[in-house]
């Protein structure tokens, strides 16, 4: 955690395991497995969410619902804002069921990252700008989680649809993974989400601090991409 | 004699359970997906919509289940089974609804040629399906390739060896099948690599779900396609026996031969509805997959529902020697229906369920799918201990789907194939 933030993460997304995370590629889920292997619990990524919050940066829980409904919602909402959280990012759960967390989220002042995608209809666009708090997500393509060569070019038609049905905050995940595509989405989108980028390095077999210095290398390279693009829309 | 609930060929009084739309029943179904998925299900459910009431579609799916297909399915009385359940005498009555008489070989194909027609009329070209046994699997290639639709199939690698024969059909018909070897490498990974694939794919590309569960249209809609099979058998055993049946059994996996069956039968209280879930090797044992007597209210797949989970509601891995039945979740209506206690689910082992399969083989010359001996073992049981209350029932068994695929699995389980011995229970000498 306080690599990702020393190397110039704002926001760290900590995502709980899950058995069957069907919106996540095959970096994320060989890392799921092996947390629960390892026996991670669900209420594990508040000590987490508390590390991050610690070191300065904005700590957001990205988790697939059932945990969150086996936890207790208000409790789980309770513990996270308690830890400092600020928020959760729902890949499985649309607005439309999600009556439950918009009430808790209330009353604990979370933040409520819903996802949008490609396929998303304006009614949707509207419906889910509405419904969040804090930044909506952007799916860059239609897919799964993981590195890719190209983030597509519907991402910055997205980005733009969904600001017109009333999204303030609108952040691009899915696929990035060189500071050159953090650059381009930077200069479109008010954040870039990386995940199996941060993943990848954090799998091999090398001791820590090697893991940990790559991952190092991975962050500057994406931070810098973004700070170019920041430079380059306030010139 | 039972009474009449209503007077047969007249409509249904209170035909409440038997038409609940979506998206929930109860508290349970919903859509719990990606949001890029929605807009597909949308767009399912309008064409699901437009497509019932079109005299056209209506026709089609009608002349295909009856020329294709082989519908109406026959309704046959087992004695001799019968004999067993109640003893001799005892004037337990069995009728086996023959869904294993069915082109493919279960009563699978009446939802696939339903969705493929959606298919053809939503312009997409291409098919994904996931399967356990490897019946929907099947169903989903044949319909693909009387079609012309591209086919991808997702199996959990440990079907794949047990169901070595299906992957080879389903090769035949033109599809191509991908082993999953994730997570617990069975039902619910297959779906889950399938989900994956219909994320990235979802332009062109149709998830032809086989059960009775999973976002929005998938209950009700499989639900309708399915609903043919109680349809017909009310009718039969009408004409049969003049009296509705006291008990309607079938095995419950993700639900989808059950709901067809169950169907026509919800809005009368007279007739009970038992549907049996693997019981594996027994509830104690952990090694089961029994929602209803093992699982909590949850989410997987894309709905709320009864879900095998531990207290961090991760899935727990399910078990049956049944692959079809081997899921660690359920139908969202099954889960409204057991709520509600329309509807009674109870386990079978996997020993009953083997020796009810042994037992239809030797006394009435069928073999059975072994999921759909699940259903045969319930009955049994049902039916024992009717009689020891003096009662004569009436059961209906929906015998979903034929045993051909499991006779490797039978054969190694009751020691026919010489020397390999190792899944012969010891506890069945």
């Amino acid at each position: 955690m306080r690599t990702l933030v020393e190397h110039g993460a704002d926001v760290v997304e900590i995502g709980i395991p899950y058995t069957d995370p069907v919106m996540d590629g095959t970096t994320v889920q060989r890392a799921v497995e092996q947390a629960l292997e390892a026996g991670t619990r669900v209420r594990d990524a508040f000590r987490l969410v508390r590390a991050v919050a610690d070191a300065g940066a904005v700590p957001l829980v990205m988790t697939y619902w059932n945990p969150v409904l086996a936890y207790g919602v208000d409790a789980f909402a309770r513990d996270l804002a308690e830890a400092g959280g600020a928020g959760l990012i729902t890949p499985d759960l649309i607005p439309d069921e999600a009556a439950e967390w918009i009430e808790a989220s209330d009353r604990h002042g979370l933040d409520r990252v819903f996802l949008v995608a490609p396929s998303s209809t304006p009614e949707r666009l509207q419906l889910t700008a509405r419904a969040s708090r804090g930044f909506v997500y952007a799916a860059s393509t239609m897919g799964v989680t993981g590195e890719r060569a190209t983030v597509g070019d519907r991402a910055e038609e997205l980005v733009a649809r969904t600001r017109e049905r009333g999204a303030e905050l609108v952040c691009v995940g899915l696929g990035v993974s060189t500071g050159d595509q953090a650059a381009e989405v930077g200069r479109f989108a008010d954040g870039v989400i990386v995940g199996s980028a941060f993943v990848r390095p954090l799998l091999g077999d090398g001791p820590w601090s090697e893991r940990l210095a790559a991952l190092g290398a991975v962050v500057d390279d994406l931070a810098a991409g973004v700070r170019r693009a920041r430079q380059g829309a306030s010139a | 004699m039972p009474e009449l609930s209503h007077v047969p060929g007249e409509p249904l009084h209170n035909p409440l359970l038997a038409t609940q739309p979506g998206p929930y029943f109860g508290v349970f179904g919903g859509r719990y997906v990606p949001e890029a998925l929605i807009a597909a299900l949308d767009e399912l459910d309008a064409e699901y919509r437009k497509a019932v009431e079109d005299p056209e579609f209506v026709d089609e799916l009608k002349r295909l289940l009856r020329d294709y297909v082989g519908r109406p399915s026959p309704l046959t009385e087992a004695p001799r089974f019968a004999a067993q359940a109640g003893g001799q005498g005892s004037g337990v009555r069995v009728f086996l609804k023959r869904e294993d008489l069915n082109h493919t070989g279960s009563h699978k194909i009446n939802n696939v040629l339903g969705q493929a027609l959606l298919v053809k009329r939503m312009g997409k070209t291409r098919v994904i399906a996931e399967t356990g046994a490897g019946q929907h699997g099947v169903a989903t290639a044949t319909a693909a390739a009387l079609m012309d639709l591209e086919c991808t199939i997702y199996m959990g690698e440990e079907d794949t060896q047990r169901q070595a024969l299906n992957v080879a059909r389903m090769e035949l018909l033109g599809a191509k099948v991908v082993p999953v070897t994730l997570g617990t490498r069975t039902l619910k990974d297959a779906i889950n690599e399938a989900l994956r694939d219909w994320v990235t794919n979802v332009e062109t590309t149709h998830y032809l779900l086989g059960t009775v569960t999973g976002p929005h249209p998938f209950p009700e809609m499989v639900r309708e396609f399915h609903k043919v099979i109680g349809e017909e058998a009310r009718e039969q055993i009408l004409e049969r026996t003049g009296a509705l049946p006291d008990v309607v059994a079938a095995c419950v996996g993700g639900g989808s031969n059950a709901m067809g069956i169950f169907n026509a039968f919800l809005d009368d209280p007279s007739v009970q509805l038992y549907g049996f879930e693997a019981g594996g090797e027994g509830i104690e044992s952990g090694r089961h997959a029994a929602r209803f007597s093992g699982g909590h209210p949850g989410v997987l797949h894309g709905a709320r529902t009864y879900v095998l989970q531990d207290e961090d509601g991760q899935t727990r891995p399910s078990h049956s020697v049944s692959a079809g039945l081997d899921y660690p979740s359920v139908g969202p209506a099954h889960a409204w229906l057991h709520d509600l206690g329309r509807a009674t689910y109870e386990p079978v082992t996997d020993d009953e369920a083997m020796d009810a399969f042994a037992l239809l083989c030797r006394t009435e010359g069928i073999i059975p799918a072994i999921e759909s001996a699940h259903a045969l073992a319930g009955a049994l049981r049902v039916g024992r201990a009717a009689a020891e209350r003096g009662e004569s029932p009436t059961i209906l068994v929906n015998l979903s789907g034929r045993g051909d695929k499991d006779v490797a699995t039978a054969a190694r389980w009751f020691g026919l194939l010489g020397g390999d011995t190792d899944d012969v229970n010891e506890g069945d000498q």
